[in-house]
């Protein structure tokens, strides 16, 4: 814990960005005209997100978040249960294309390229920004088959080549030492930290830029929450990650930036309230409801 | 005491009732053996399980009959499984989800035909419409397997349907997060996924064609002849014994009562492997924490 304050206390100040969504920028699904600002992405930036909307159905869930994600960094999206954290992180990777009546307005930009464009290819935005579930998902498959779905997804054949993935993907996710003996058992035998790990070295294997994780350890005892902040800290050295939780402590502990949502009374869509480096966000909120959410008094 | 009256009444009723299930089981195969023996024991098992039927000669053999049956049985499965197995991956995955109910019960009703609705159809349309395309009687195992293979395709896939909705969302969200297109999704994940259950429907549709006797009949022929091709008059074992079973005396009637015994051990046969395959793994195994 000191370390962590001796941390946030050294990062205070520079705040990145909290920009209130402007008027009078026209809004369509795919942009015809692009506001000149966004054009050139701003160094180390991953995603440049513009006054994004959310509907399931008619229903808003989301409303004008502008917010950029800064590339491998870890940026953290907290806020109460229900401000659509969870579906925000799926405008991320188009995973809401699976929801039936689902719409989305506004920009997403990844790499500076309009993720929701008409010839966007899903699978390969998909490739690029892979995700992490709240309860681990593995397959009821082997170890080794788990790690190699994405690989041979893709097309890849070659024994020796799958081989050196799983291995690889498995040292990356931390996993190798334990299942190295288990590659031919099934990952449902695995434990429940385990097999979050596997499903983190399943999304390496295709070789991401972006990980995204909702809620990774909601379902993980405290030594293997701690495993899972300890490699995300590794991870961040070659990825962008972006991490709901619902736990501010763990945001604190391992994000770079955080991002706060509120719904602000019944039927109102998620907003994003503050949006800044995470020691800054922590110690010193700009906005009061920030402050009211992190001290406890709140949601 | 009232209740706990009432509770030991229940009680007895349904043991009563279970034991009166398994004695009327136990019946049945104690009946067939015993008819059986005869046949066994005047014309022997190697008479009885040779190719050639002529009573006249005291010729007993149901060679022909087994083929007739095996045949026309994987004949209906190969036409019917894929079809069915089609047909549940749509109503699953493709259908909108608001008309997959409407489908289904489609699929049920289509369960719901008398066997005799569709020998009669087959007997009338298909068989005349093969002997115009292929020269030949029309009638045969090409025309029995595609009857059998509409009678399994609503069992096979009402089962199969179920096993894949069986299978968790999450495992489908994880492949489509990967970049996994949806048939990749459905190839590898889904289907391996509800395997058991997929096996278990298609044992089941075995079942209900290796039994199924009129509509059969009334397209295989009937002849107590080996096919000499796809759509050459032959014979199934439930077939003979139906065109038998009137005028049949003495060991010819005990031979019938053995086709039957065949018959029986096929099914149980059936009913062990469908609880191997469906008792092992099952399709949604639970997350161990
Ligand atoms: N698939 C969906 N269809 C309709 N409404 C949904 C769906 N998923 C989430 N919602 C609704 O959207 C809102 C935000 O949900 P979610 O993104 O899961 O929030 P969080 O992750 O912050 O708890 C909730 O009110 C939820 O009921
Ligand atoms: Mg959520």
């Amino acid at each position: 814990m000191a370390r962590i304050f001796a941390v946030l206390g050294s990062l205070r100040g520079d705040r990145l960005l909290v920009e209130a969504p402007e008027k009078g920028i026209t809004r369509h699904r795919f942009p015809a005209r692009r506001d000149e600002r966004f054009d050139a992405p701003g160094e180390g930036i991953k995603f440049h997100i513009r006054d994004l909307s959310l509907f399931y159905g008619k229903r808003k869930v989301l409303e004008n978040i502008t917010i950029d994600i800064p590339e491998r960094r870890i940026t953290a999206v907290i806020g109460p249960s229900g401000c659509g954290k969870s579906s925000f992180l799926r405008c991320l990777n188009r995973m809401n294309d699976l929801v039936e009546g689902c719409r989305v307005e506004g920009e997403v930009l990844l790499d500076g390229e309009e993720i929701y464009g008409r010839d966007g290819d899903v699978t390969s935005l998909r490739r690029r920004v892979g995700m992490v579930f709240q309860k681990p998902n593995p397959f009821p498959k082997t170890v080794y088959e788990n790690v190699a779905f994405g690989p041979r997804v893709l097309g890849i054949k070659d024994r020796g080549v799958l081989d050196g993935i799983v291995e690889n993907s498995l040292r990356r996710a931390a996993l190798w030492e334990e299942v190295k003996d288990k590659l031919r058992e099934p990952a449902l035998a695995l434990s429940g930290g385990q097999q979050q790990r596997l499903c983190i070295a399943r999304v390496l294997a295709v070789e991401p830029e972006v990980i995204l994780l909702d809620e990774p350890c909601s379902a993980l005892d405290p030594v293997a929450t701690q495993r899972i902040e300890d490699l995300l800290a590794e991870l961040k050295e070659k990825y962008t990650i972006v991490i709901v939780t619902h736990n501010m402590q763990q945001a604190a502990r391992v994000s770079d930036y955080t991002a706060f949502f509120l719904i602000e009374k019944q039927g109102d869509p998620g907003r994003l309230v503050e949006f800044g480096e995470t020691g800054a966000l922590f110690t010193a909120p700009a906005d009061e409801r920030t402050e009211r959410y992190i001290t406890g008094r709140f949601g | 005491m009232y209740v706990i009256r009432r509770e030991w009444l229940v009680k007895r009723v349904l043991l009563v009732t279970a034991m009166v299930v398994v004695l009327g089981l136990a019946l049945v195969v104690y009946f067939m053996v015993k008819e059986s023996i005869p046949a066994f024991k005047q014309a022997g098992p190697a008479n009885l399980f040779s190719s050639e039927w002529a009573p006249g000669e005291g010729r007993y053999g149901m060679l022909i009959f087994l083929v007739g049956t095996l045949a026309t049985t994987a004949g209906g499965l190969i036409l019917g499984t894929p079809l069915a197995l089609g047909l549940a991956l749509f109503l699953t995955q493709v259908a909108p989800r608001r008309s997959r109910a409407l489908f289904s019960r489609g699929v049920e009703t289509l369960a719901g035909i008398p066997s005799i609705v569709l020998g009669w159809l087959g007997f009338t349309i298909l068989v005349p419409w093969i002997r115009e395309l292929s020269g030949s009687s029309g009638s045969g195992i090409l025309a029995a397997s595609i009857v059998l293979a509409v009678m399994v395709i609503p069992t096979i896939t009402a089962i199969s349907r179920d096993a894949l909705e069986a299978v968790p969302s999450t495992y489908a969200q994880a492949s489509l997060a990967m970049g996994a297109t949806r048939w990749q999704t459905i190839r590898r994940v889904q289907l391996p996924a509800a395997k058991h259950g997929i096996l278990a429907a298609i044992i089941l549709g075995m079942g209900r064609a290796i039994g199924e006797t009129m509509a059969v009949a009334m397209v295989i022929g009937p002849a107590s002849v080996f096919p000499t091709s796809l759509t050459s008059p032959t014979h199934t074992l439930t077939t003979k014994i139906l065109m038998e079973m009137g005028e049949s005396t003495g060991v010819q009637r005990s031979s019938l009562f053995a086709m039957g015994l065949v018959l029986l051990m096929l099914a149980m046969a059936l009913i062990a492997l469908m609880r191997r395959v469906s008792g092992g793994r099952s399709a949604t195994p639970e997350v161990v924490e």
